[in-house]
C-alpha cells in the first residue's frame, strides 16, 4: 500500500474534495445547478469507520479511526459514481456519488466550474480564516528567554 | 468500469445476508438437505446461490481462490466491489469456488492444523444440478441416513479420513445449496 501519492489524478482530487466538504454543501451546490438525474443504487449509503494513517518525515502511523459514509450508484447512461465521505451523512454521500458519476459525462466542465471550484474556494477561505484566527493568539516569548544580565 | 458487472449485490444487506447465513448454517448442520438461497445476482458463470454464499461469508480477511471458468474479469470485479476479498492461489485460500473438475486436485487446499482445525478451506462447488438421489450420507446432523447427489464418493471418503482436519464443501446449483461438512461419511 502506498502512503504518498505523487501522480496527478483528477478523480482522486474531486473525491478527496467532496470527502472533506462541510455537511450539505455538495448537495446544495449540485441542486442549485442541475436537477438530479435518475440513478440506481449499486450499494445504498452505509456507515462505517476507517483507520486514518498519518505521516510526514517519519514512518506512517495510525492516527485514529473516523466515521465514514459510503455509497455507489449508476446513472441510467451507465456511468458509475462512488463516494466515501466523512461523518454520518447519507444524503451527502448520495450527492457526492452523483457528482462523481456526472464528472464522467459531458457535464464535467460545467460541474467543475459550478460545484468543485466554489467548494474548493470555500474550503481554502475557511482554512485561511481559521489559520488567521489562530495566528492572532500567537505569543512571542523571546524577551522572557533572553536571559541577559 | 461497467455498471452491469457491479450490480446484483444484496439490496437489503442486513436482512438478506442474515437470511442467507441461516440457510448456509442449516445446510451445514443438516448435511444432505437442500436449501433455497436468494438475493444475489452475480455475473455468469457464477450461480445466484454461490453469489449469495460469497456475499454472506467473504470480506477483506478471507482469501478466495477462483478456479477454472470462475476466474474471469466480471467475477473478479464483482467480488472485489461487493466483498473486498483478496484473490489467492489454492494453497492459501479460505474459500475456493468453481466446478468440481476445476477445483481438483483436493490435496493442495489447506486442511487446518491439529491446534487449529478451523484454518482449513471451504470449497464451494458449482453443480449443474442437485438432487436428493445419489450417495448415502451418515454422520452428525443426519437422522439415520440420507442421500445426496455428490460429485465423487472417493474424494469425500479420503477427506473424511483426515478428520478432525479436512475440507468442508458447499454444493450450489442455481438458487439452491447443500453442504457436506468434513464430519459426514459418504458411501
Amino acid at each position: 500500500m502506498k502512503d504518498t501519492v505523487s501522480e496527478i489524478n483528477p478523480r482522486k482530487d474531486w473525491m478527496g474534495l467532496m470527502a472533506k466538504a462541510p455537511q450539505g454543501r455538495v448537495a446544495a451546490l449540485l441542486d442549485a445547478e442541475i436537477s438530479r438525474p435518475a440513478f440506481t443504487w449499486l450499494r445504498a449509503p452505509e456507515l462505517g469507520s476507517t483507520m486514518v494513517r498519518a505521516g510526514a518525515t517519519g514512518a506512517a502511523f495510525n492516527l485514529g479511526e473516523m466515521t465514514i459514509t459510503r455509497c455507489a450508484l449508476t446513472l441510467d447512461t451507465g456511468e458509475v459514481g462512488h463516494s466515501y465521505i466523512q461523518g454520518r451523512q447519507k444524503a451527502d454521500a448520495e450527492a457526492a456519488a452523483l457528482v462523481d458519476a456526472l464528472m464522467q459525462t459531458e457535464m464535467a466542465s460545467r460541474l467543475r466550474e459550478t460545484v468543485l471550484k466554489p467548494l474548493q474556494a470555500e474550503m481554502v477561505t475557511a482554512k485561511a480564516a481559521r489559520a488567521a484566527k489562530a495566528a492572532a493568539t500567537k505569543v512571542d516569548f523571546f524577551t522572557m528567554t533572553r536571559g541577559e544580565d | 468500469m461497467q455498471a452491469n458487472t457491479l450490480s446484483g449485490g444484496f439490496t437489503k444487506p442486513a436482512a438478506q445476508s442474515a437470511h442467507a447465513f441461516r440457510r448456509v448454517l442449516e445446510a451445514m448442520a443438516r448435511p444432505g438437505t437442500i436449501q433455497d438461497i436468494e438475493g444475489a445476482a452475480p455475473p455468469a458463470p457464477m450461480s445466484p446461490a454461490m453469489g449469495a454464499v460469497l456475499l454472506t461469508l467473504c470480506d477483506t480477511e478471507t482469501p478466495v481462490y477462483l478456479a477454472g471458468d470462475m476466474d474471469c474479469e466480471a467475477v473478479r470485479t464483482w467480488l472485489a466491489f461487493h466483498t473486498g476479498a483478496p484473490f489467492v492461489g489454492p494453497a492459501h485460500c479460505m474459500f475456493a469456488v468453481g466446478s468440481w473438475d476445476a477445483l481438483a486436485p483436493l490435496a493442495v487446499y489447506p486442511i487446518g492444523t491439529s491446534e487449529y482445525p478451523d484454518r482449513s478451506a471451504t470449497l464451494i462447488v458449482e453443480r449443474s444440478e442437485l438432487s436428493v438421489k445419489g450417495a448415502t450420507l451418515t454422520g452428525p446432523g443426519i437422522k439415520g441416513q440420507t442421500t445426496l447427489s455428490v460429485p465423487d464418493v472417493d474424494a469425500f471418503q479420503t477427506n473424511r479420513k483426515l478428520f478432525p482436519l479436512g475440507l468442508d464443501f458447499i454444493l450450489t446449483s442455481g438458487a439452491r445449496l447443500a453442504a457436506l461438512p468434513r464430519s459426514t461419511k459418504v458411501s
